[in-house]
């Protein structure tokens, strides 16, 4: 064994890359450089990171109560205001029954991410069930599901949604279904073409050569290697849901007052859009921040995970 | 092409009943309908004349039947507040928002096509991340409340625009663009990847190597093909707009059929309600069937798979 061997064995043992590593990057260096190099997804991270951040400490940050009604103190405006009112006690000032409208902005983070995901979920659940068939089996059962969806389409959601909760009441949950059961339609038909561009490769066969069930084929074989294509549409509908929730409370049939809905806090502003136009301005800024940050994020994993797709 | 219609308009007439199927059951979305139309104070007597009256004391088929082959004659029932005929009610109401639709649209279609032909002849450029920033703000903002801003700086701040009602062409300016907007994210991506599609075709290379004006290859040779789907997700997305319109002439106060489904919403009016829902989902049902027709007679390629 020569001495020059000796020392390249040491550097290896020592954890220092050699020249090959060096020039090859490992798979998860290359992403990590693509998300870091990728301006608006980190953007989109960072304010989606802070939202959920201030919804989950919303009782530990807050200067006060979001249910708690101090009419002496109603309508004192934001410290970007001038007046006698104005102080740091509410930074966004209070509405008009004198709530701290910044508490009611940390809690109505929660109701608008805690709708958003889980309307998200059954949604997605859904609509990934029958696309995969769908594009799976093809057939009679993507010209079933191919049927279901053009049914879905053909209803319009913000009138059915609200037709439905008025006849059956409003609750968080009647809410949370009635998005779930509407918005399924772009994850069948996402979920629906990728699968059938899995469906003939040669794993795919090879599973099936194997003899592994159907089942197995689709959980572990085709749901794995469309999983990228099923992230990017659920932060889609993610925040196509929380827009929907807050028009559904805008008008009235979302979510139900006392509790502290951005898109409720717009229409109990409404009313005093001639004085007090900034009790419109901040929740409605929330929302378009939220929805923004989520949808930057869904637009940058997909350009992440799969560049060629990008448009 | 004969074959490929018959079927597609086979699709659509299932599709259509099974909407009147859905529509049909919100009648028994509350439990009881007898019980949800009386008053509180009503015996059980009364529930039962209601019952009766009312004709939900039937087989539920034979209910569905009856609805169904009345709402096929332009029979959808008399509205329970307005005491009028639900079918002369929605016609009557139509046309508003038919022209605020329409006026969206053009809008919607004056902004993106522009912007999309823009950025794909000029990828990466100034004018590609402008059209990236209107496509990514319009798909966030929640229309609401782009509805309440405009109307606080354009009509109250400024005082340029009326904010309510329906008098002039000056009452429509506001609603169509919020309207508009709502659409212009999904045609402007969907424009800009067609001209990028077929600005790299070999045709375009063909076209501009026999030396044709660089206008002329634009908009004759490329425009024609990208414009096709556009056309077609156009014509679903003014479907969507329609159905989506009920927030937006609520806020401006526009007395169509949106403002019309809010307040038959309100007032728990269920044959009217049930009337707008059936109308809207079969004028969508109908705009995608002839957008399918058309593409269909325009690429052939469509009709044989």
């Amino acid at each position: 064994m020569t001495e020059q061997n000796m020392a390249e064995r040491t550097i290896a043992r020592a954890g220092i890359p050699t020249a090959e590593e060096i020039l090859e990057p490992t798979p998860g260096a290359i992403l990590q450089r693509r998300i870091f190099g990728h301006t608006s997804l980190v953007i989109g991270i960072v304010i989606l990171a802070s939202i959920i951040l201030m919804a989950i400490f919303a009782g530990v940050i807050s200067p006060g109560d979001p249910y708690d009604q101090v009419l002496s103190r109603k309508l004192i405006p934001p410290i970007w205001h001038d007046g006698p009112k104005v102080s740091w006690t509410h930074p966004l000032g209070t509405d008009s029954l004198g709530r701290d409208y910044l508490t009611r902005l940390f809690y109505g983070a929660r109701i608008s991410l805690f709708i958003g995901f889980t309307a998200m979920l059954i949604s997605g659940l859904i609509g990934t069930t029958l696309g995969v068939l769908a594009g799976y089996f093809g057939g009679r059962v993507d010209m079933l599901v191919n049927f279901i969806l053009t049914t879905r389409l053909s209803l319009p959601v913000v009138l059915v949604a609200l037709a439905v909760i008025s006849l059956i009441g409003s609750s968080l949950s009647v809410v949370i279904w009635v998005l779930g059961l509407l918005i399924w339609d772009r994850f069948a038909v996402v979920m629906r073409s990728a699968t059938q561009q899995m469906r003939g490769l040669e794993f795919v066969t090879a599973a099936k050569a194997l003899g592994c069930s159907t089942p197995r084929i689709l959980l572990s074989e085709i749901m794995p290697n469309i999983a990228n294509h099923l992230i990017v549409v659920a932060t889609l509908e993610m925040a196509h849901a929380i827009l929907l929730e807050a028009a559904l409370s805008f008008l009235g049939l979302g979510v139900q007052p006392p509790q502290p809905s951005w898109g409720l806090m717009v229409s109990e502003a409404k009313g005093l859009i001639f004085f007090d136009s900034w009790l419109i301005g901040i929740p409605g800024f929330a929302l378009f921040t939220l929805v923004l940050s989520i949808n930057l994020l869904g637009d940058g994993i997909r350009d992440v995970t799969a560049p060629e797709n990008r448009n | 092409m004969l074959a490929y219609a018959l079927k597609r308009l086979g699709v659509a007439v299932l599709v259509a009943l099974t909407v009147s199927v859905i529509t049909f059951s919100m009648v028994y979305l509350p439990g009881d309908p007898a019980m949800a139309l009386a008053p509180e104070s009503a015996s059980q007597e009364d529930i039962e004349h209601i019952r009766h009256v009312y004709g939900f004391d039937r087989p539920i088929t034979v209910q569905y039947l009856d609805w169904l082959v009345k709402a096929l004659h332009g029979n959808f029932g008399r509205s329970h507040y307005l005491n009028e005929d639900a079918a002369t009610v929605i016609f009557n109401r139509l046309p508003t928002t038919m022209i605020l639709g329409a006026c969206a649209m053009a809008f919607a279609l004056a902004l993106s096509i522009p912007l999309g032909v823009l950025a794909a002849v000029h990828p990466n450029s100034i004018f590609d991340r402008f059209a990236l920033t209107v496509a990514v703000v319009g798909q966030a903002m929640p229309s609401f409340w782009f509805a309440l801003t405009l109307m606080l700086w354009f009509g109250i701040n400024w005082r340029l625009l009326p904010i309510t009602g329906t008098d002039s062409w000056r009452n429509f300016v506001m609603p169509s663009v919020v309207l508009g907007y709502y659409v212009t994210p999904a045609v402007m991506r969907l424009t800009r990847a067609g001209m990028l599609d077929v600005l790299s075709s070999d045709y375009i290379r063909t076209a501009r190597a026999k030396g044709l004006r660089p206008m002329r290859v634009l908009f004759k040779h490329a425009l024609r093909n990208a414009i096709l789907p556009v056309v077609s997700l156009a014509s679903v997305q003014f479907g969507f707009m329609l159905g989506g319109s009920i927030v937006i002439e609520t806020i401006f106060a526009i007395n169509g059929l949106g403002f019309l489904a809010w307040e038959s919403i309100q007032r728990a009016d269920l044959p009217m309600m049930q009337a707008i829902v059936l109308v809207l989902s079969v004028f969508y049902i109908l705009l995608t069937l002839l957008a399918d027709l058309l593409n269909a007679f325009l690429d052939p390629r469509i009709r044989v798979t």
